[in-house]
């Protein structure tokens, strides 16, 4: 029973820290606005919180910066000049997918080169396994093998 | 032998990365929170706002065209701006340094109390409270200060409190240049 209720206890606290911060009542002029608004502030880092979109974050630079989002969206601003408007400030860090260019090259194609470097690992090492599981040796062999180890032991032995 | 070997080098290596890059980290480098700055080598973003002692006068980076001067960000809510603040005076009457402040996200009354007990250092101050300019100005935490040149270009930019050390080694250069401050 008490296991239980911890249970239930744990299970209530995630729910309530995954509930989005957002708390502010807003009214949109279209549904494509809403819609553009609630894209965007999931996809704008909260700055001081990093690890935070705007969305989920209550900080006081993220209120702020909803705010500006919302005021542009009203005023019929595109994603696009939304966005570039961020960057212009904060810079590409701002994004949470960050255009692919040099700068951002290695953040990009990392996971992939891991992935292949570790798949080649992964097909080398059974390759070997197979080899050497895979020995075959005729009777021929073995008997020349041990006459040999035998002739050796007799010449030890004497 | 060797099997031992591989994994021990790997672990030696990853254990030598992160005793460096946490010792720096220690030193003030590669701050994840320090956010780099577009602003270097921009026109300073105009704003036009009250003053904070007079709200009927307007306070705008183009009262200040000609000039080297200082824009700091702060607010009674941000104890490094506390800390920072006998600097800013030292600096406004030792050095004649020009400051102008932004009030940010702050209590007119509680703001002017602050200046009241610990003097002014501001030639004006902007008084944001809804951030307006400080997110023109891409500022993401207080304090942070600006140096703008003659010609209005942002040239320098630091975040948290400014000190001796800081003023050193980012602003004074400026200065000296202009024949304005030793």
């Amino acid at each position: 029973m008490k296991r239980l209720q911890l249970f239930a206890g744990i299970v209530g606290l995630l729910i309530a820290f995954s509930t989005p911060a957002k708390v502010e009542v807003l009214s949109f002029d279209t549904p494509e606005h809403e819609e553009r608004y609630n894209k965007l502030i999931a996809e704008l880092r909260c700055l001081v919180c990093q690890n935070q979109n705007l969305a989920d974050s209550n900080a006081e630079l993220a209120v702020d910066l909803r705010r500006k989002t919302y005021e542009m969206v009203s005023k019929d601003k595109s994603e696009k000049e939304i966005a570039a408007y961020m960057v212009d400030r904060y810079g590409e860090f701002v994004l949470y997918r960050p255009p692919l260019n040099s700068n951002t090259l290695l953040l990009w194609t990392g996971p992939f080169i891991i992935l292949l470097i570790g798949v080649s690992l992964l097909i080398r090492t059974i390759r070997r396994r197979r080899a050497e599981q895979g020995i075959n040796v005729d009777d021929a062999t073995l008997k020349a093998a041990s006459s040999l180890l035998d002739s050796d032991r007799d010449k030890r032995d004497a | 032998m060797t099997r031992a070997i591989v994994p021990l080098a790997g672990f030696l290596a990853l254990a030598g990365l992160f005793w460096f890059v946490l010792g720096k980290m220690n030193e003030g480098e590669y701050n994840p929170r320090d956010v780099p700055t577009q602003f270097i080598g921009r026109a300073a973003p105009e704003f036009a706002l009250p003053d904070l002692l007079d709200p009927s006068n307007t306070v705008s980076p183009s009262n200040m065209a000609g000039k080297v001067w200082l824009l700091n960000v702060w607010g009674t809510w941000c104890p490094e701006c506390w800390k920072e603040h006998e600097y800013l005076i030292h600096l406004a009457e030792r050095k004649q340094v020009p400051i102008v402040g932004i009030n940010w996200r702050d209590d007119a009354a509680e703001a002017k109390a602050m200046l009241a007990k610990m003097g002014n250092p501001f030639l004006q101050i902007a008084f944001d409270p809804n951030s307006n300019a400080v997110i023109d100005w891409g500022v993401y935490g207080a304090p942070e200060t600006f140096l703008i040149d003659a010609d209005g270009i942002v040239r320098e930019k630091h975040t948290g409190a400014v000190n001796s050390r800081v003023w050193e080694e980012k602003f004074k250069s400026y200065f000296v240049a202009e024949g304005s401050a030793s």
